[in-house]
């Protein structure tokens, strides 16, 4: 094991729990349930999806043609490589490396405001044009419904960007805590937990992205 | 272990309003739980009385209509979302679960606080909108309805949406607390009853609750920016909405109704002194009942226009919900059998709970078949069911779980005498008030109702007379359970004779909960063995 890059505050247990182990089985398992809350939120949403493409299946062929497939797929690589790079984030705390780990959440939170900027052009774009939920919508297109689209599309797109919003957040959390030295081989929890939920928001995306760019 | 109560417990450990408002020990949030629950259900009852009023007579004698839908809605919300959903989880779950575990607190204490500043966040959205012109939809804020009326429903309806985060936080909570906290030797089937019963209200707190919060954001969005999933005129389906809102809220109700089971599963084992019988059954037939009720949410769009196919699939699998419902009543009823029956307060509530779950139950059976629910679909028939089974089954179960931990958590004793005279007000106010009402909506009175036929009229006065003699009962027991703060004479480590963990710590408990962490070896029932 290596000796830690920075001066290392000791975690003490919290005095409810017998073991460092336990304190962390269950942060973790706590974790994962907050997760599954998560699935049963967006997943609603899927079905709201899920009925509005069997209701209206040709017009969701026409509207996916609206949106920028090539932007989308840049998004999707964008987070995918995130995912990679919170992962190591965790694994180099874990070997005592905290400035490497720094980068690392730093590289995260960098593809992450990445992610936010394509996202603010698209949506600017979608805008301008008028493709927008129905009190506001002046799009020009052939189906009736159109408005139907946009507006399932910028309420779940929506909610996802303000997970990755949350996410940059709690990334810049553990990176100033990091530099505190509170987190070590012995203790990093948050850096695990962060990273469950940035590996969930991911995968979101990795379902948004052909239900709405890739409509056959 | 003594049976002197030692000088330094949880209440006087540390004082100042700080040491409470940042406490993260589960004693006192679940206290300030319950102080907020209680003032939750005195203003949804000050609706009800005012409703109540509204019907003596046909026509009207206060209100106007639309006063009358804000008042029967802000009772639903007020009654459904800050008082019977968190009433027992959140206030005595939250003091019980951990002492009767044996650890020390809850997996997560701050999240434990947080939920509790959440709850107190979402009830001030829903105060807020009852000042702002206070939303007229019912609790159910059905569409398109919900999303064209001019009354505050944003604010209601995002009151709920934080106080699902409450509910889900503390479920969550829980779940991780009876998997990871359980001291040596508590093993899954020496847990008490009452430990199943919050571990299955959890799982269905975490599961549903989301899908309650997505809808209400899905709603709020339809009133703000029109995303049309629910209007039919932008292209969208109403019927929707309620799948959707009926996939939590029906789950919901056993969210009400599990821990109320799990308070009489610990009170009649308790009271009758004799071991549970059929433990095992009772503890998974609380699993069976949160399993199922994510399947049956159909049967509340009986008449709503979804398939006949999928109506008869439904109301099949609400059938099967009685199945484990019936075996927790036998298996309390078995317990009963030759047991030395103690008949206090918690033991007067139970009897109350057995009668009256059992025609709230039996009621439900009816409103499960298809021909006869199109028939009392909305009447006030299916008003009185689901009173008896949310407040003769839950509250009454609540009141008994009340009074049984009372001495626990206060460290004094109320006034046995008062509690039965409290009890005797509030069983027969009550059943004046909702068994009435299966007479009325048998004979065709729709609910929600502001004017009816004057053929009503007689049994629409008989039911709100109910009401006052139930609020007197109410009252008397705000007064001799405050009096007993005061006055009462101080309880000892185990009034009740009972075998559970929290039982083998002082009243009130000390901060720490116990003074050793507990070895637990035998069931937690076990009534009638020597001890050590």
């Amino acid at each position: 094991m290596n000796a830690p890059d920075v001066p290392i505050q000791t975690h003490q247990v919290a005095h409810h729990f017998a073991t460092a182990k336990q304190e962390f089985d269950s942060a973790k398992f706590g974790m994962w349930l907050f997760l599954v809350t998560e699935v049963l939120f967006f997943g609603a949403l899927f079905v709201a999806y899920g009925f509005l493409r069997w209701r209206y299946p040709e017009m969701f062929v026409e509207a996916h043609r609206i949106l920028s497939w090539k932007m989308g797929a840049f998004n999707t690589l964008v987070l995918i490589v995130s995912s990679f790079t919170i992962v190591m984030a965790v694994q180099s705390i874990q070997r005592n490396r905290q400035r490497l780990a720094q980068r690392y959440l730093g590289i995260t939170a960098a593809l992450a405001g990445v992610f936010l900027v394509v996202k603010y052009f698209e949506y600017m774009d979608k805008i301008h044009h008028g493709f927008l939920p129905a009190k506001f919508f002046s799009g020009v297109g052939v189906s009736e419904h159109l408005h139907l689209f946009f507006g399932i599309y910028f309420t779940m797109t929506g909610l996802h960007g303000l997970h990755v919003l949350i996410g940059i957040g709690l990334i810049v959390w553990l990176m100033k805590r990091n530099r505190q030295g509170h987190f070590y081989s012995g203790f990093f929890t948050p850096v695990e937990m962060v990273g469950l939920y940035w590996h969930f928001v991911d995968l979101v995306w990795i379902f948004l992205f052909p239900l709405f760019y890739l409509v056959g | 272990m003594t049976d002197t109560a030692s000088t330094t417990n949880y209440l006087n450990s540390t004082t100042g309003w700080r040491s409470w408002l940042f406490t993260l020990d589960h004693k006192r949030i679940g206290l300030m739980y319950l102080l907020f629950i209680a003032i939750s259900f005195g203003l949804g009852g000050f609706f009800a009385l005012a409703l109540r009023l509204e019907l003596i007579n046909p026509g009207k004698l206060l209100f106007t209509a639309k006063q009358y839908n804000q008042m029967f809605t802000l009772h639903g919300a007020i009654m459904t979302f800050l008082f019977i959903i968190p009433s027992i989880p959140a206030s005595l779950g939250n003091f019980i679960l951990p002492l009767q575990l044996g650890a020390k607190d809850v997996a997560f204490p701050r999240l434990n606080l947080a939920s509790l500043y959440i709850y107190v966040l979402g009830a001030i959205f829903c105060v807020y909108s009852m000042v702002a012109g206070a939303a007229d939809t019912g609790w159910t804020f059905y569409t398109p309805y919900s999303s064209t009326t001019d009354t505050s429903v944003i604010s209601m309806t995002m009151g709920a949406f934080i106080l699902g985060f409450s509910s889900i936080f503390t479920g969550l909570n829980f779940i991780v607390t009876i998997h990871k906290l359980r001291p040596p030797g508590m093993t899954w089937f020496r847990l008490p009853l009452f430990v199943w019963s919050l571990y299955a209200t959890a799982i269905i707190q975490v599961l549903a609750t989301p899908v309650l919060g997505i809808t209400i954001v899905l709603l709020v969005l339809e009133r703000v920016l029109g995303v049309g999933i629910f209007d039919p005129a932008l292209g969208g389906d109403p019927i929707l909405f309620q799948h959707f809102f009926w996939f939590y809220s029906h789950p919901a109700v056993y969210i009400m109704i599990l821990p109320a089971m799990g308070i009489m599963s610990e009170v009649v084992s308790a009271m009758a002194s004799k071991k549970i019988f059929g433990y095992r059954l009772i503890a998974l037939s609380s699993l069976a009942i949160a399993i199922i009720s994510f399947l049956v949410w159909g049967h509340h769009l009986f008449v709503s226009g979804q398939s006949d196919y999928a109506a008869v699939i439904f109301s099949f699998l609400t059938y099967l919900v009685s199945i484990p419902s019936a075996i927790k009543i036998f298996n309390w009823v078995s317990t009963l059998y030759r047991g030395s029956i103690d008949l206090r307060a918690p033991f007067l509530y139970f009897a109350a709970f057995l009668f009256m779950f059992c025609v709230g139950g039996f009621t439900g059976v009816m409103l499960a078949s298809l021909s006869l629910d199109v028939h009392l679909h909305d009447t006030y028939f299916v008003v009185a069911h689901f009173h008896y089974v949310m407040v003769g089954g839950t509250t009454i179960a609540f009141l008994s779980g009340l009074h049984y931990w009372w001495p626990k958590m206060i460290g004094k004793m109320y006034s046995e005498f008062w509690a039965f005279v409290a009890w005797l007000f509030i069983m027969v106010g009550f059943n004046m008030t909702f068994f009435t009402q299966f007479l009325l909506g048998s004979k065709g009175m729709p609910r929600r109702y502001y004017n009816y036929l004057d053929q009503f009229q007689p049994l629409h006065a008989f039911s709100t007379s109910g009401t006052w003699v139930l609020a007197i009962g109410f009252l008397i027991m705000a007064f001799y359970l405050i009096d007993s703060i005061m006055n009462g004479k101080p309880a000892p480590a185990n009034p009740w004779g009972a075998t559970t963990l929290e039982w083998q710590t002082d009243s009130p408990p000390i901060t720490e909960n116990f003074h050793d962490t507990p070895v637990v070896t035998t069931d937690p029932y076990e009534y009638g063995v020597a001890k050590s």
